[in-house]
């Protein structure tokens, strides 16, 4: 079920390899090196030893009582990716592709961030393991993010502001493309979510699949039987897929995508692949893409950094075509009353991408019964976005 | 024979290396790209490239990104440039060989029986699609073939053992990356072309063009006898962005230079490289 048969890389028609010849022969290398190092014990040991030991794995998996008791409903449990070291769940994936990437003998990793969360994440794998790090990110998204690229400097990576195009994540995934083509011998790209030319979603999955394997089973310790729905947010999909993937056969759980909706789909300026969105071919996949009527790739708007993205990932798009998993729109001010509620009900500011996952939440809970149970996945913590919520409520602040 | 085989065999006969030049359809307007399409065949070049433009051209380097910018704000589509292609061929201009670089989605989302049909409707004889590699070819290749348009081959410095296969495949013409990176002039090629251009000959008989940083006649001098083509595309663009008035005449001059430079009977009659005849 969580592959449909088709060739490798695909996921039904989504997925693929639609990278320039120059780079076909090194991913090509590490889909190899990905497959061996997937069964490899000793790789998978070390790398979990990463996770307890530095990442602070397992994340708790915490009952939001306060929360559920305002809600009225299905009791919601939060699963605490924010409490990981670097502060969201990015760090999952970026430890195991770092290390892959240290095997392989590269000396170099670049990424992309929109929020910053993903560069952070990339820039301290970098420290621990002395490469080299380069972090692409919009010169809109470092406005938004001042502080994540101090934190990326501080961790000894170079930020390279990206001024093409929309000057968000979109370009800052097309720079460092570009970048990975002219230097592809000493570096990896480290692509920070579930999207990408194969082997890259169906590897930023299996890292991040390390978030519903927990949950799952600390859930069913916790309640002796499956939740009714798992929620997550989704940009390009890392999280939504990590907090997805062990509950894909348990077919009674619903999965809820929870995309950026901006200022509301009817006003064009939102980040909604799956609900606005149709097949395309962009960033080395198929998949679903905001685009215009002649396959341009349309300018997209989220008061969140790291959902602000015109695409979804390749296994996303089939599980949203199979009916599998359902993708719902959140608007900036849904997420901003979520992030607030989160707040003040359980003393938790959570990243305003997380944050469209609990406005979900707020709607879906009430109407599920008491017996019955929700997990959110609580991608990341909100340090980051407090002034830009401040600002979004008028409020003043000095940062 | 399509037009490119004619184009490259009259190259060979007479001794020199094709010049293939590229402009961004519609920057910065169609009708200029038509005169600088014209101004470039009557000065001798031997094929034409016209860049459909994206949003986001991953391949390209700066120059050719902001061609491609001022292209969509002049709402440039691909009807449009069809368009183009079709009063080419009726002013005069039906023997040149001309192809469309495009990356996929715009064909995707055109469709690619009814992209493949208009192409060869309007008289476009190939296309190059950078961010479509020869794993994923199949998916358009039935409706390439149906309209008799060469979906051309491109092999890179790195692609090693795939090099051969890709090469026994192809049609039209190869286009050989010279180097890593992004489109965009370079001061110095270091890629051992002869050799990877041996690994083709030895597999294929379809013409090899090379492309990527290309832009002097010196180069040219350089380049071109190990090739049967050379691709200038940002050089191009850079001097259309400059000027976009003068850039007509310019662009002939600077053909009927690269071309005298590329082995063909130069203004004066003399020759540059002896024709191998």
């Amino acid at each position: 079920m969580s592959q449909p048969a088709s060739k490798p890389g695909r996921f039904g028609e989504y997925g693929g390899q639609y990278i320039p010849e120059t780079l076909m022969s090194e991913l090509i290398a590490l889909e190899a090196a990905y497959e061996h190092y997937r069964q490899d014990a000793d790789f998978q040991q070390e790398l979990a030893g990463l996770l307890a030991s530095y990442a602070n794995r397992p994340s708790l998996l915490y009952y939001a009582e306060r929360l559920t008791e305002q809600l009225g409903g299905a009791r919601i449990y939060l699963k605490r990716e924010d409490l990981n070291h670097t502060g969201s769940h990015k760090i999952n994936n970026v430890l195991g592709q770092a290390l892959l990437a240290k095997r392989r003998g590269k000396t170099r990793l670049i990424a992309e961030t929109g929020a910053g969360q993903h560069g952070v994440a990339t820039a301290t794998a970098a420290a621990l393991f002395g490469m080299e790090c380069e972090v692409f990110m919009g010169r809109e998204d470092t406005e938004r993010q001042a502080l994540n690229v101090y934190r990326m400097e501080l961790l000894g990576a170079t930020v390279r502001t990206v001024t093409s195009g929309t000057e968000t994540l979109k370009d800052a995934v097309n720079e460092a493309m570009r970048e990975w083509v002219s230097r592809v011998d000493d570096t990896h790209y480290l692509i920070g979510s579930a999207m990408g030319p194969h082997p890259f979603p169906t590897m930023v999955r299996d890292f991040q699949a390390v978030i519903s394997a927990e949950a799952r089973a600390q859930l069913l310790e916790r309640e002796g039987q499956l939740p009714a729905a798992v929620l997550a947010c989704v940009g390009g999909g890392s999280n939504a897929i990590g907090s997805f993937y062990h509950f894909i056969p348990d077919t009674e759980v619903r999965l809820i995508g929870c995309e950026a909706a901006g200022r509301g789909i009817e006003t064009g300026q939102h980040a909604a692949s799956v609900a606005a969105g149709e097949t395309g071919v962009f960033h080395g996949m198929k998949s679903l893409f905001c685009q215009d009527d002649q396959g341009q790739i349309a300018p997209v708007y989220s008061i969140s950094a790291g959902l602000d993205y015109p695409g979804i990932g390749p296994e996303h798009a089939w599980l949203a075509s199979s009916g599998r998993a359902e993708y719902v729109p959140i608007t900036d001010d849904e997420a901003v009353a979520a992030f607030e509620l989160l707040a003040r009900a359980e003393g938790i500011i959570c990243a305003i991408e997380s944050a469209h996952a609990v406005a979900y939440a707020i709607k879906l809970v009430p109407t599920l019964d008491r017996q019955q149970s929700v997990v959110i996945c609580l991608s990341g913590r909100g340090d980051k976005d407090v002034a830009a919520i401040a600002r979004y409520q008028g409020v003043n602040i000095n940062e | 024979m399509s037009r490119i085989d004619v184009a490259f065999s009259r190259c060979r006969a007479a001794g020199n290396t094709a010049f293939i030049g590229f402009v961004t359809g519609g920057d910065p307007s169609l009708a200029h790209s038509k005169r600088y399409i014209q101004a470039m065949a009557d000065a001798g070049a031997d094929v034409l490239e016209i860049g459909v433009p994206f949003s986001d051209p991953i391949a390209e380097g700066p120059v050719i990104q902001d061609a491609n910018i001022r292209a969509l704000a002049a709402n440039t589509t691909l009807d449009g440039i069809f368009g183009l292609v079709g009063e080419l061929r009726q002013e005069g201009y039906s023997p040149l060989p001309l192809v469309l670089l495009t990356y996929l989605n715009p064909v995707f989302h055109y469709g690619y029986e009814r992209f493949f049909s208009r192409s060869a409707e309007a008289g476009v004889d190939g296309v190059i699609i950078p961010d479509l590699p020869f794993e994923e070819r199949d998916e358009l290749l039935p409706a390439a073939r149906a309209a008799g348009v060469d979906v051309i081959s491109m092999i890179a410095p790195t692609s090693t053992e795939r090099t051969e296969r890709i090469a026994r495949e192809a049609t039209g013409f190869i286009y050989l990356v010279s180097s890593l990176g992004v489109t965009g002039v370079r001061s110095q090629i270091n890629t051992d072309l002869d050799a990877i251009i041996q690994r083709i000959r030895a597999v294929s008989d379809v013409p090899v063009a090379v492309g990527f940083g290309l832009h002097s006649p010196e180069q040219a001098r350089q380049i071109g006898p190990l090739a049967d083509g050379f691709i200038v595309g940002s050089a191009i663009v850079k001097m259309i962005a400059a000027d976009p008035q003068a850039a007509e005449q310019q662009l002939h001059k600077y053909v009927k230079e690269m071309k005298a430079a590329l082995g063909a009977l130069d203004a004066a009659g003399g020759t540059t490289r002896a024709p191998n005849m």
